[in-house]
């Protein structure tokens, strides 16, 4: 029993040790580990100029222009924002099907001399909310969400409502 | 106390084991079958498409189970670990050696269909975002254990060597569930494992949930089945030896 319990103790303070340190150094590296910076990050903080980094926030609505650059590439401009800031995008490339109004983004690229970012890539970055075509219609037509402004409203309000009823509901006003 | 201690040897007996699995295989092998059966009808052809991701939604009925295996497997292996190092049991050094083959493919699968997913959803096949990493990190420590615990000729130390690099990388499981939630990741939030109804629609979640369970029966059934034979070799190692030793005597 006692070397049991001695080899228990041993394993004990060498897990609570290593979870110390874990935890130690994953607060250090906290702004490491970030994958993108927010609009609000960067206005608080503004990165040096020429420096790359990735920016994410949500497509802003009614932000979005499409457009054609020199050589016939698509050019795409457009807000990212946080809700408190905002910052212009540029982009010349194909956006990921994803892309909309409301729709979460990760860009990389810099900030140009002009306050535009200038992207050399666009992420699409989803939420974490499934639900079929015709549920996300209901709660479209009856006024509950609309896409273009963000996230859907919380799941237990929608993820039981059955496409018959959701259309029931929806003609009902 | 010397009740509990028989009850623990009644689940650790290797004899025992073997005649218990030798019908609890096959049984779990034909649940698995049949609920993955059920689930991949479910899946692909009764369950609707999402309103943003179209028909690419349906990869998650594979591509979360694997997810759901590679964390609750690797939380087995910690499991199995401390009882091996800390209990001595022989039958959790052979099951914590024969799981993680299996964790791996578990794990690597979870990578794979993510990639899949990735790509068209995204627009990336990968990034270095916190949960991507510590998954790829989790992958490497299945794969790792499975190598140590066998870069050994005494199997008894390999078994020591892959308990405590096990239980080092346990730091690794709480840093994959919660990567998501303490840093900013292009991987979405958790859908399911959450304090917030389920963000997923019940048509979406219930076939999902059943081929979660009919995966993790299928990595159960996997999982005794390699035991099984990890047992069965070390009984005619054994014997073997003992044979060797008694041909050197006579």
């Amino acid at each position: 029993m006692t070397p049991k319990r001695r080899r228990l103790t041993i394993l004990l303070l060498a897990a609570l040790g290593l979870g110390t340190a874990t935890a130690l150094t994953l607060t250090a590296f906290q702004d490491n580990l970030v994958f993108f910076r927010s609009p609000a990050d960067i206005a608080a903080e503004p990165p040096p100029p020429g420096r790359n980094f990735r920016l994410g926030g949500l497509v802003e609505q009614g932000s979005v222009a499409r457009g054609t650059t020199a050589e016939g590439r698509p050019n795409i401009t457009f807000n990212v924002t946080d809700g408190a800031h905002t910052v212009r995008v540029q982009y010349s490339g194909v956006v990921p099907d994803l892309f909309r109004e409301g729709q979460g983004v990760v860009t990389l690229g810099q900030i140009g001399p002009d306050g535009v970012f200038h992207a050399r890539e666009v992420l699409a970055r989803h939420d974490e909310n499934y639900m079929p075509p015709e549920v996300a219609d209901a709660l479209r037509r009856s006024g509950h969400w609309n896409p273009a402004s963000g996230d859907p409203p919380p799941a237990a309000g929608w993820n039981r409502l059955q496409p018959a009823q959701a259309s029931e509901r929806s003609s009902g006003g | 106390m010397p009740k509990q201690a028989s009850r623990w040897q009644f689940l650790a007996n290797p004899g025992r084991f073997l005649r218990v699995t030798r019908w609890l295989l096959p049984a779990l092998s034909v649940a698995a079958l049949l609920v993955l059966a059920v689930g991949a009808v479910w899946g692909l052809a009764y369950s609707p498409p999402d309103w943003q991701q179209g028909e690419t939604v349906r990869i998650m009925y594979v591509h979360v189970p694997m997810a759901w295996l590679a964390m609750g497997g690797y939380s087995g292996l910690v499991l199995l670990s401390v009882l091996g190092l800390v209990w001595k049991h022989p039958l959790a050094d052979v099951a914590a050696r024969e799981l993680s083959p299996i964790g791996a493919l578990a794990t690597g699968l979870c990578l794979l269909t993510g990639s899949l997913w990735g790509r068209p959803m995204w627009g990336t096949w990968w990034v270095w975002d916190a949960r991507l990493t510590s998954v790829l990190v989790l992958f490497f420590l299945w794969v790792g254990h499975a190598a140590l615990t066998r870069a050994f000729d005494d199997p008894d130390r390999g078994a020591r060597m892959g308990a405590i690099l096990a239980l080092v990388g346990a730091v690794n499981v709480p840093i994959v569930k919660f990567s998501v939630d303490w840093w900013n990741t292009l991987h979405q939030p958790a859908s399911v494992a959450r304090l917030a109804a389920p963000g997923l629609h019940q048509d979406i979640l219930y076939p999902l949930l059943v081929n979660g369970l009919g995966f993790s029966l299928a990595f159960a059934a996997l999982a005794l089945a390699a035991t099984r034979a990890g047992l069965l070799e070390r009984r005619l190692r054994a014997l073997q030896l003992a044979a060797a030793r008694r041909a050197d005597v006579a």
